[in-house]
């Protein structure tokens, strides 16, 4: 039958495992190269950043508490429904302007690149923990432990290899993320969460806000229960000086390229901590 | 309009207990729900929901050390800010008084037993009372009573409303609040009923819950209770207090209820000794908000105690 209707997805936010819209209300629209309406995303304000710290604390410590090789299965598990839905995000892609070659190739290796962080899931810790030797009688280890609760700023281009460049390196070992995206990189970090919640991954863990960066960075900044800050995607027009807040709570402030692939970034959101138990003679 | 037949009063009479209208009353808490409460007021809200709230612990776990810390907790909320009020009271089991008094002493922070075999009330009467007088006797300034739902459900009202009367006369100085448990009574006609039990045989405060079981406060209920206390005040004079507890655990919640009470009741219950909300959890809720807004960023859950 022909004259059906066209049903356009509505892009909502991703809290705490569901899809809600802003409390705010508000919505900003993306278009496509041409100048063309592609959709309505909702914008986040601060409340929904609130709420987004407060649903990644609550899954902060069971999602640590799993064992590595139960969240290497569930990253594992997140590539299989990435690759399950390889054309769409090549659509997607195509939409905002890249070429069929292009588009394809960046889906392919940012579905590569989540495995590879997946697969590190129950062996960082053995590279960067260590037995160290001191002059005593004690057993001394160091291990690493998740920093916490991890705002990003993702890098808006390229949109999917930004994203996941970002996201997976940081809740491989037991952290949980707040991510703002923005603009046209909106569409894919939203459909990237629609594949997380169909992937066994914890709700909260992954909790993704689209809208506009330069309202949301002050109270990700300033926010005293988010530990760390990604700041990869931020604009070089921001204001640096704002960052300086991020000492208010000690929080690590992170930035790295879209290239950079290496286990140095998943020891960006990690805390060594070290043990001095004594021995017996 | 059609009134619920329920008997009870010192002399057997019947008291007409009118129906609750359950659409319109949840629909006009839900209204009550949406206003929004900004800045100065907002400020105003969360120090007086401080101080009217009863500090809880009811655990099988409590000891002597946990009670004292509560009450040091009560007594000054946020030791780092003097503009924090303290709590109305804290909320504990008889065995507990006795530390209680002392850890409060000197202050203004009232100490409120549970009594009477709570949760349930279902013990004689006799050993009822005598676990009133006994945490009397221990210090308590107020006693938190169950209403005798087992009693009241099978239509036995003049026995629940007996048992008001003489724990009331075993509480002397003491205030007596009654819990209604609201979630175990199934209708808002028989909140409203129990509501007007309670407070014709005395009580001082109605309470809506243990705390025990997951049915506990609600807006609707509470307002279908501030209701009654507010019929119950135009024909009688008395003025009766509410206690919502159960549940509350955002600062959020708490200035709702602060908002039905004040809309039904009138500023006038807007106090301690007229209102009064049970919580554990809620007071470092209400102490984020308070931070958040001299600081004007978020706080977290790391810069409140651990309770």
């Amino acid at each position: 039958m022909s004259g059906k209707i066209p049903i356009a997805k509505t892009y909502k936010l991703f809290i705490n495992g569901a899809f809600p819209r802003s409390e705010s209300g508000r919505t900003f629209s993306v278009d496509n190269p041409e100048g063309e309406l592609i959709a309505n995303v909702s914008q986040a304000s601060r409340k929904d950043f609130r709420e987004a710290v407060r649903a990644a604390r609550s899954a902060q410590s069971p999602w640590a508490s799993r064992t590595a090789y139960n969240r290497g299965q569930i990253l594992y598990r997140v590539a299989e429904m990435l690759e399950s839905r390889k054309i769409e995000f090549v659509e997607l892609l195509k939409n905002i302007g890249l070429n069929s070659k292009a588009a394809k190739s960046e889906v392919e290796e940012a579905i590569h690149r989540w495995v590879w962080y997946a697969g590190w899931s129950d062996k960082y810790s053995q590279v960067l923990g260590s037995v160290n030797p001191v002059s005593g009688p004690y057993f001394n280890f160091t291990v690493p432990e998740p920093t916490g609760v991890v705002g990003i700023i993702a890098p808006a281009e390229p949109s999917m290899m930004g994203l996941v460049s970002r996201l997976a390196p940081a809740i491989v070992s037991g952290n949980t993320v707040v991510v703002v995206s923005q603009g046209q990189s909106s569409l894919t970090s939203i459909t990237i969460g629609e594949v997380l919640a169909t992937s066994d991954v914890p709700e909260g863990v992954v909790n993704i806000l689209t809208g506009d960066q330069s309202e949301l960075l002050p109270w990700m900044i300033g926010h005293m229960d988010v530990n760390a800050v990604d700041i990869s995607g931020i604009s070089p027009e921001t204001d640096h000086t704002l960052l300086e807040e991020a000492s208010l709570n000690v929080k690590r402030v992170v930035s790295r390229k879209v290239e950079e692939e290496s286990l140095e970034l998943i020891s960006d959101f990690l805390e060594m901590k070290t043990i001095w138990h004594p021995v017996g003679r | 309009m059609p009134t619920s037949n329920i008997t009870f009063g010192k002399t057997g009479s019947a008291i007409k207990v009118i129906p609750v209208d359950e659409v319109s009353l949840e629909a006009r808490a839900a209204s009550l729900a949406t206003r929004s409460i900004k800045t100065n007021s907002k400020r105003a809200a969360l120090h007086l929901s401080i101080r009217c709230m009863d500090l809880t612990t009811l655990e099988g776990a409590d000891t002597p050390e946990k009670v004292a810390s509560l009450c040091q907790k009560a007594k000054r909320p946020d030791p780092s800010n003097h503009d924090v009020p303290s709590v109305a009271a804290v909320c504990i089991y008889p065995e507990m008084v006795h530390y209680a008094v002392k850890a409060t002493e000197g202050s203004n922070v009232k100490v409120a037993s549970v009594a009477g075999a709570f949760p349930s009330g279902l013990s004689t009467i006799e050993a009822r009372i005598a676990d009133i007088a006994d945490a009397v006797k221990r210090g308590a300034d107020e006693i938190d009573i169950v209403l005798n739902r087992s009693a009241f459900l099978a239509g036995d009202e003049q026995r629940a409303f007996e048992e008001i009367v003489a724990s009331k006369d075993a509480c002397g100085e003491a205030h007596l609040k009654v819990i209604l448990e609201v979630g175990e009574l199934g209708s808002y006609d028989k909140i409203r009923q129990a509501s007007m039990l309670a407070m014709t045989a005395g009580a001082d405060f109605i309470k809506t819950s243990t705390g025990k079981i997951s049915q506990a406060s609600s807006l609707p209920r509470v307002l279908c209770m501030a209701e009654a206390v507010r019929d119950f005040a135009y024909q009688t004079n008395i003025s009766v207090g509410i206690k919502a507890a159960g549940g509350i655990r955002t600062a959020k919640q708490a200035w709702h209820y602060l908002v039905v009470i004040g809309e039904t009741l009138g500023t006038e219950w807007l106090n301690p000794e007229m209102f009064r909300i049970g919580a554990s959890g809620l007071l470092n809720d209400v102490l984020l908000q308070l931070n958040r807004l001299d600081s004007g960023s978020y706080s977290g859950p790391d810069y409140v105690t651990v309770d």
